[in-house]
């Protein structure tokens, strides 16, 4: 090969390389933007469902009470009013507000549930017993520890009891699942209680 | 089938075996029996199980369960910190101030495996005159602060042939285990000022099947930059816990099970 020849791909390979160098980040940089736009527009799908199930019923407006984070404590509930069209069916009714609760308050720090997960199915048995299917998400999302596991359950079960009075006790799947634990400390493999203070007998604990 | 499983565990309890023992359709039972000091074990001239510890009436051992190991290393921080290995230094730590004190001590895992809720549970039940702590840091919370956890109330089984459910082993200890609760969170809260003043209640999983006075005991938390903090706060956490076992020592008193007969057969039943 001519030293001529030897210099011209020398060169060339330098442009290659910087053009690399210049493309690269950017690549990167679209790569992350595209993965942010399709994070956000699972987002706002899941909004939106939310919207479409709280609005298409043609239920007049009421309150319900829905329970996050307390503010400036950790490790409590606090009721929050929100307006809601509520159907008078209690399995419609009970979707419409934990999907709502699934939305999350105004400040997000309140928040209870992870912001990716998903209510799958919910139904009523003849006992008052409330069959909650979650997606995955509540469970690799969430921040470990029996504290917030401990929020998250409370703050569904609270919600429920507060909305719903046909609702006796909880049992949470995840993805059609009974599981052993919601985040390694939880135990989901028992029935919640929920309005235990009402006439008809509630569970008191897992397992029971 | 269930003739079966009876016959299964008469034969296995005859011969000084297990006391976790499947009986039919999934059904796991626990025999309190040889975990009951007040009660005669007619079986105390077998082969007593290997991790079996003989020991005089009272609260002599403390079963220590530093809790995740292996593929889970439970709440992850930004710097690496993981729940698993804290929980572990933590686990040696609190065995030493205990051992000072005259406690045979007991780790679920001392390296990073991860047993099953059911086999740090097993090891627990397996002991008479023993205490069940399992230690935890959380993802969440006020960092340095510390809270303790017992189970909610749980219905007492029904009596049934001197056995009591797996599934509600912890339900006659639950007195017992809120008074161990109290006393240590007393002396966290008394260390480490924004602690709760009082043992809390929550569905902890390992806690559940338990046969003991059993708490959780949780640190806030792994979400800390630097690990030397956590590290810098064990020893006291440990001697705090150590103090409330201490304190908590002369409460212990066998539980009362239902449906114990005279001649001191415990009974239980099915879930």
């Amino acid at each position: 090969m001519s030293p001529e020849w030897r210099t011209r791909i020398l060169i060339a390979l330098a442009v290659a390389v910087l053009v690399a160098a210049i493309y690269f980040p950017i690549l990167k940089r679209r790569v992350k933007r595209q993965a942010q736009v399709q994070q956000q527009s699972e987002e706002q799908a899941r909004r939106e469902l939310v919207q479409s199930l709280t609005t298409a019923t043609n239920e007049p407006m009421a309150k319900a009470k829905l329970f996050w984070a307390a503010e400036g404590e950790q490790a409590a509930l606090a009721p929050t009013t929100v307006d809601l069209p509520l159907s008078n069916d209690p399995v419609l009714r009970a979707k419409q507000v934990l999907n709502t609760l699934l939305a999350g308050p105004v400040d997000a720090e309140l928040r209870t549930l992870p912001p990716d997960a998903a209510l799958l199915a919910f139904y009523i048995l003849p006992d008052g017993t409330a069959i909650a299917d979650f997606s995955e998400a509540i469970a690799t999302s969430i921040p470990s520890g029996v504290q917030s596991e401990q929020l998250a359950i409370d703050s569904i079960a609270k919600t429920l009891e507060a909305n719903v009075p046909q609702v006796r006790r909880l049992k949470i799947l995840i993805h059609g699942q009974e599981v052993e634990t919601l985040a390694g400390h939880l135990d989901l493999t028992g029935l919640f209680p929920v309005n235990s203070n009402a006439n008809a007998p509630a569970a008191t604990s897992p397992k029971e | 089938m269930h003739e079966f499983g009876i016959l299964l565990l008469v034969l296995l309890m005859s011969r000084g075996f297990l006391k976790v023992l499947p009986i039919s359709a999934g059904i796991a039972l626990v025999c309190v029996i040889a975990a009951h000091p007040q009660i005669p074990n007619t079986n105390s001239a077998q082969t007593p199980q290997t991790n079996v510890v003989p020991s005089r009436p009272g609260l002599n051992i403390v079963v220590l369960d530093p809790a995740h190991g292996g593929t889970d290393p439970g709440a992850r921080g930004v710097g690496g910190i993981r729940e698993s290995d804290i929980v572990l230094d933590l686990a040696a730590q609190v065995r030493r101030g205990l051992e000072a004190q005259g406690f045979q001590v007991m780790q679920t895992r001392s390296a990073n495996e991860n047993p099953s809720f059911d086999d740090r549970s097993a090891l627990a039940n397996a002991q008479t005159g023993a205490i069940f702590l399992t230690l935890h840091v959380s993802s969440t919370g006020i960092a340095g602060t510390m809270r303790v956890y017992t189970m909610p109330d749980m219905p007492l089984p029904p009596a049934n042939g001197g056995l009591i459910p797996w599934e509600q082993a912890q339900a006659p200890y639950l007195s017992l285990s809120r008074k161990l609760g109290d006393a240590v969170q007393a002396e966290l809260t008394q260390r480490f000022k924004g602690s709760p003043a009082n043992v809390q209640t929550a569905f902890v999983r390992q806690l559940r099947t338990t046969a003991a006075p059993a708490i959780a005991v949780e640190i806030s938390s792994v979400t800390i930059s630097d690990k030397t903090d956590l590290d810098r706060i064990l020893p006291g956490v440990a001697e705090a816990i150590a103090r409330g076992v201490v304190g908590f020592r002369p409460s212990y008193v066998t539980p009362t099970v239902p449906g114990v007969a005279p001649g001191g057969v415990a009974s239980g039943g099915k879930p």
